[in-house]
């Protein structure tokens, strides 16, 4: 197939049409407003439904309205704007609607600056909104990473029922590379798949078909049965969905950690150092939420390494103290070199 | 003849059906206690109904249902 | 023997929460019967209708409306309505709250928060008690009492906005053919209806229902006043 050069966000909006979004529901923030602006003009051409929402919390809102029918349904914004969907997560989270969420990161805390940045890492794989839950969360490296990923997320969110984070960066959606572009996936709402979704029932019905989405459960006792089905789909995932990538690291004395566009930075150092003949290789998790735990640990805890780096667009988040403890050489466990 | 069948179970005696109805005909009881520790509505003076259904129509609870035969 | 009245069908076997007296059980039930007769007159295919729950005392109305019903955030309801009539463009999508898009919106106005306790609400009155409010509202600190149907008919893509109350016979009647009026102007694909009902909140304002809807006709009614606000399908006539 082809190669196009294609502009990030415009890829991921197609990728994302391409694997069945139809819905799209978003509201302009840089560095990101170019994907409601392709899906503007796109979802018509496909029989899509775009909208612009009058804020990040209405639009999320109406991904739950819509998601609710069982539709393949996309939003995206950028760090400030996915803070005020918060709250919409965590409902669209515990009433278990799948749907894609694109977080295209920019500096912060607050309002912070337009520039490409890590820094939502804690609230994509450690919070966001109240109460337990995950979203099953991918850092893409690449443009063409952020499409593959794209082609099968709507099949996870479906198939766990429960959202799917992208947490790109601003790089990601503003520059421009050479893609290959799937084939349109032919997606139609079955209902026999989604018996959960509100396609319509009326009295005379199946009683136990009448669809009703909430996360209300005002008795305990069902709340905690509620609770521990989420954590058995989380338990799930976290055997199932782990994603990461080893470069170079088979002899490597050095292992440097990075996620996202920074990775690739990181890459061409470990080519170059190579090329000097320092041992040194990259560890990067594709997917942050299920974090690869044993993977890293199968890399980096080894007699051959000396030193394990991490590299991140934020004062370290993904290798926070956690995994210092687990180092049993209890060397100061991993050096968090970056300070971006 | 008309039938006001008031639910006693699911009445919470709030005497709304008492005030709209145009004929005197209900009354919250006064000896009756029902699960929920309300007094329910009752005729008191069926017989004068006229089937209007005011009391079933303002009724918050959905608790009466009216047959004429 | 034939029946006068009977429960519809669109609303669950499940007995109300609400407190003795509530009018939110009224407006329920004038919202179903609104969908099932539209049902029955052949305007609406049968299931053909899901609706939208709010935060607040009537949370759990998705355990009463006999169809597809979402439970949505607080404040939420229509934004999450919006998401599903694009999804479903030909359903009647309906939200039933407390405070654009061709949704109808049945917005019950009880001058306080009653779920949480009794709380000053926006809608108020100047001078009420409440539990946040213990001197009276006052005007000078709180700002005046909105008033929400005055508000959105001046929203250009509001197509019919009503005010009403349940009161009385008559009013509940009217109450009734608005909440229907308004379900037909959305399956006729024009734009936002909203249907605010004036209720009562026996338990917070410390009333017996009785007394309640005495003070809702003295001192609602004069506030806000009964009657269409905005129409634009009698207006195009």
């Amino acid at each position: 197939m082809a190669l196009t050069l294609m502009k990030g966000s415009e890829a991921i909006a197609e990728a994302a049409i391409r694997a069945g979004a139809r819905f799209f529901f978003g509201y302009p923030i840089t560095p990101q407003t170019e994907i409601p602006e392709y899906m503007s003009a796109r979802m018509p051409e496909i029989g899509g439904c775009f909208l612009q929402a009058e804020s990040e919390v209405a639009a999320i809102n109406m991904v739950y309205g819509a998601a609710g029918t069982g539709e393949r349904v996309i939003t995206s914004s950028s760090s400030p704007g996915v803070s005020l969907k918060q709250e919409g997560i965590s409902y669209i989270a515990s009433a278990k609607l799948p749907c894609v969420i694109l977080n295209v990161m920019r500096g912060g805390p607050g309002l912070g600056s337009i520039q490409a940045s890590q820094g939502d890492y804690f609230q994509a794989t450690k919070g966001g909104g109240n109460g337990d839950y995950h979203l099953l969360t991918y850092a893409p490296a690449s443009i063409q990473e952020a499409i593959d990923i794209m082609m099968f997320a709507f099949d996870k969110a479906e198939k766990y029922r429960v959202p799917v984070l992208f947490l790109a960066d601003g790089i990601i959606a503003q520059m421009m590379e050479p893609v290959e572009m799937p084939e349109m996936v032919d997606f139609k709402v079955d209902p026999e798949k989604k018996p959960w979704a509100a396609t319509g029932w009326k009295p005379g019905d199946d009683p136990a078909k009448r669809a009703v989405i909430n996360s209300l459960y005002i008795e305990t006792e069902a709340l905690s049965v509620h609770n521990e089905s989420l954590q058995a789909t989380y338990r799930e995932i976290e055997k199932n969905e782990v994603m990461w990538e080893n470069y170079k690291t088979d002899d490597a004395e050095f292992v440097i950690t990075a996620f996202g566009t920074v990775s690739r930075v990181v890459k061409s150092a470990v080519d170059e150092l190579r090329a000097e003949g320092v041992k040194v290789g990259l560890f990067r998790p594709i997917s942050v939420w299920p974090f690869p735990s044993d993977a890293l640990r199968e890399t980096a805890v080894r007699d051959q390494v000396k030193a394990v780096l991490d590299v991140e667009v934020n004062e370290g988040q993904m290798l926070e103290r956690r995994d210092q403890a687990e180092d049993p050489r209890n060397e100061g466990g991993y050096v968090n070199v970056c300070r971006i | 003849m008309v039938k006001v069948m008031i639910n006693e179970l699911l009445c919470k005696g709030c005497g709304l059906c008492v005030r709209a109805c145009p004929k005197g005909v209900l009354a919250l009881s006064k000896t009756k206690l029902n699960a929920k520790g309300y007094h329910p509505a009752e005729p008191v003076n069926p017989e004068a109904c006229i089937g209007c259904a005011s009391c079933a129509r303002t009724c918050p609870d959905v608790a009466i249902r009216i047959e004429r035969e | 023997m034939s029946v006068v009245f009977e429960k519809t069908q669109l609303l669950t076997d499940k007995p109300f929460h609400y407190c003795p007296g509530c009018n939110h059980g009224i407006i329920h039930r004038l919202v179903a019967e609104s969908i099932d007769e539209l049902v029955k007159e052949g305007k609406l295919e049968a299931g053909n209708v899901i609706g939208v729950a709010p935060v607040g005392c009537s949370v759990f109305a998705y355990d009463y409306f006999n169809c597809d019903m979402f439970e949505a955030a607080h404040g939420r309801a229509p934004a999450v309505a919006t998401g599903i009539k694009r999804a479903k463009p030909n359903t009647l999508v309906f939200t039933y709250q407390g405070d654009g898009e061709k949704i109808v919106t049945i917005f019950v106005n009880n001058a306080i928060y009653g779920m949480t306790g009794g709380q000053m609400a926006p809608t108020t009155l100047v001078g009420q008690k409440t539990t946040t409010s213990p001197y009276g509202r006052k005007e000078e600190w709180c700002g005046a009492p909105i008033k929400m149907s005055e508000m959105l008919a001046e929203v250009p893509g509001a197509y019919f906005i009503q005010r009403c109350a349940v009161n009385n016979t008559p009013n509940i009647i009217k109450t009734k053919a608005a909440i229907k009026k308004a379900m037909q102007y959305q399956l006729e694909g024009k734009g936002f209806c909203m249907i605010e009902v004036l209720s009562t909140c026996p338990t917070n304002w410390g009333l017996n229902p009785v007394e309640a809807m005495k003070w809702l006709e003295e001192n609602m009614i004069p506030y806000y006043p009964l009657g269409v606000k905005k129409d634009k399908g009698a207006d195009a006539k």
